[in-house]
């Protein structure tokens, strides 16, 4: 297959899949499978596109066949292949989990089909190359989400929506300014010809404003300190397949837009924004993990775990050394499964208990031994404990901040790290360990049962897990590669405008 | 009460609007217009119907539920683009030819034809599940799609 075929391939199928499903009769079973076989076949082609960009460099192609920087460019390089593979990879794990345990008559509706939209919204973002369309994109990748976060309209779900949509609907303003003040200064939104012309523009106090407003934007999309507000407000009402959607990509499209964006295009001030970053990276580890240890509802509990890690990943693009960097895609990997991974447990724990809630759960250790341990491993590997994915991504962001001799950034990273271990220790204590409280109710709802289809997905993330864990090394060494073309935006922007100067 | 100007009104506009979706659908490539602002004008059409005889009427002239429809011309949309995929050429590519009408010099049809044909759908289709939705009153909150 071409490469510039598999490059708008991961967008032509999911919202295809998306209208075909619409299409279907509103039956579980045409919209389940289609939805599986979709994420297989983007999964192939995020995998067959990084093998594509680890051999033959960074690839482009122009929509329509019209020349960049004045048609729609789509670019990937390694970082947006192996975010397209992974997010294929996260599609498939929660589009199986929705099938285990949704009910048939949400499945039927229009469920599966907006989550298309979504994971589709979320690949263009990655593939994008120019800024409209990463903005367009990133608008359809939420209003997915919204419809998903409200579709089953109970009150606290209706609730939640509100409060994610009027924040996030701040936050796309914000960006649709910044992008209109980019090109009314720079003429142009292709980022790789702006990573040219903005340094030769002559306005730097102009281009650090206009920079400010994208810092703003997508640190709101990612969830970082101070504006993290609309995250722990809302990821706990949906279903736990939904919640688990979200974690793993909505916030990664802030993080990877920050990351683009400052590695490319915003580089002539780098002493203010990763000055900026690095605090901001820091106070959001603190207060993100600070907010998880007061919690005692499973799921918001791990929500503000979401916003500590986000901090570890804006840390380290602070840093902007190379080794910074390879911490920061690994970690965000990594991270990616692991929060994952508790978040599919935490919707198992609650089918057997029927609660989110840690004070009514309890010796889940004894009656559910396999959901015990596959908590406790991603729980020990969030927290970065050797020896899995969690301990290297950790340790490669404080080797980072110690080379590049930021002892707070370094210091702050560990405390957090133990502070994450001690709130996964409350779950593992109060949902596992203690003995179920006394004043159960007499006639406690049935569990619902633990099928393959609500733990495979669960062990799969494990593996992933251990995996990565172990075989470190590859995807270290991955991760050095896509920061090196990160560091060094002349191949992307030669892949981008050719041989132009 | 029988409102007859607005009835009248409505039957005799619906037509006219919805042929000028089609005139500037047709005509957008090449000159102002196109698929989205002609999907517009027919979705005025079917507003218009719906203020005159009321929503079930406007809904059973769409004959296609909204939703349905939108996915239709999504797939119509992306469908135009893989022709040129298949040439090699980059997604959504133009594809031009001349039918050969007598006494002109042909009519020049091509796969952007097409594209805005199923963005014509799209824009059809979403802003008349808009407008049923918010004219559907509060029986029913719950979003309803593919029904």
């Amino acid at each position: 297959m071409t490469p510039s075929a598999l490059l708008s391939l991961p967008m032509i199928l999911c919202l295809g899949a998306a209208a075909t499903g619409l299409l279907t009769p509103s039956r579980a079973w045409p919209r389940r499978w289609l939805a599986l076989m979709t994420m297989v076949s983007l999964s192939v082609v995020g995998a067959m596109l990084l093998v594509t960009v680890r051999r033959e460099g960074i690839q482009s192609m122009q929509v329509g066949g019209w020349a960049a920087p004045f048609g729609i460019t789509l670019v990937a390089d390694l970082l947006s292949a192996l975010l397209v593979l992974v997010t294929g990879v996260m599609g498939l794990t929660v589009v199986s989990y929705s099938a285990a345990t949704l009910p048939s008559s949400k499945e039927a509706g229009a469920y599966y089909p907006l989550v298309l939209v979504l994971v589709g919204g979320v690949c263009g973002a990655f593939l994008t190359g120019d800024l409209f369309n990463l903005f367009v994109w990133i608008e359809v990748m939420l209003g997915a989400s919204f419809v998903l976060l409200a579709l089953e309209a109970r009150q606290e779900q209706l609730e939640a929506s509100i409060k994610y949509m009027s924040l996030s609907l701040m936050g796309s303003v914000v960006l649709l300014c910044a992008v209109g003040l980019l090109y009314g200064a720079a003429g142009t939104l292709n980022l790789a010809d702006l990573a040219v012309t903005v340094p030769g523009l002559g306005t730097p106090n102009l281009m650090t404003a206009v920079s400010m407003f994208f810092l703003v934007a997508f640190a709101l999309k990612a969830g970082a300190f101070p504006l993290f507000f609309w995250l722990p407000a809302s990821y706990h009402t949906p279903p736990a397949a939904v919640t688990t959607l979200f974690s793993a990509l909505l916030t990664k499209v802030g993080v990877y837009a920050l990351a683009r964006v400052f590695t490319l295009v915003f580089t002539q001030d780098a002493q203010l924004t990763s000055t900026l970053l690095l605090v901001m990276g820091g106070l959001t580890m603190v207060t993100g993990v600070l907010g998880a240890v007061a919690q005692y509802d499973m799921r918001r509990l791990l929500s503000f775990h979401i916003i500590s890690q986000i901090g570890y990943l804006i840390a380290a693009l602070g840093l902007l050394t190379r080794s910074a960097l390879t911490a920061l895609i690994a970690f965000l990997i990594h991270y990616i499964f692991a929060k994952s991974a508790l978040f599919l447990v935490s919707g198992a724990t609650a089918r057997v208990t029927r609660t989110y809630d840690l004070h009514q759960m309890g010796n889940l250790y004894r009656t559910q031994p396999l959901l015990a341990a596959l908590f406790f491993i991603p729980a020990l590997s969030l927290a970065g404990v050797p020896p899995f994915s969690g301990f290297f991504a950790k340790l490669a962001v404080i080797q980072a901040a110690l080379r590049a001799e930021n002892w707070i950034i370094a210091g702050t990273a560990v405390v957090v790290g133990l502070l994450t271990l001690f709130s996964m220790m409350k779950i593992w204590r109060e949902a596992f360990w203690k003995a179920p409280p006394e004043d159960q109710p007499q006639e406690p709802t049935r569990p619902l049962s633990l099928g393959d289809g609500v733990l495979g997905p669960c062990m799969a993330m494990t593996l992933f897990m251990v995996v990565l864990g172990l075989g470190a090394e590859p995807l270290l060494e991955l991760a050095d590669a896509a920061a090196g073309q990160l560091l060094n935006p002349e191949e992307y922007v030669r892949a981008v405008l050719g041989g132009r100067p | 009460m029988n409102p007859v100007v607005m009835h009248t009104v409505a039957r005799l506009m619906a037509p006219v609007l919805l042929l000028v979706s089609l005139v500037l659908a047709v005509r957008g490539h090449d000159i102002p217009g196109g698929g989205f602002v002609g999907g517009l004008m027919a979705a005025t059409a079917f507003a218009l119907l719906m203020v005159a005889f009321g929503r079930p009427a406007a809904r059973k002239q769409l004959r296609v539920h909204p939703t349905r429809l939108a996915a239709a011309g999504l797939l119509v949309a992306l469908f135009s683009g893989v022709p040129p995929m298949m040439q090699g050429r980059p997604f959504l590519s133009g594809i031009w030819a001349r039918l050969p009408v007598p006494g002109t010099d042909g009519l020049k049809v091509g796969t952007p034809q097409l594209f805005d044909l199923g963005i014509y759908l799209v824009v059809l289709g979403t802003a008349m599940s808009f407008i049923l939705g918010m004219a559907r009153g509060e029986d029913t909150t719950a979003p309803e799609m593919g029904g």
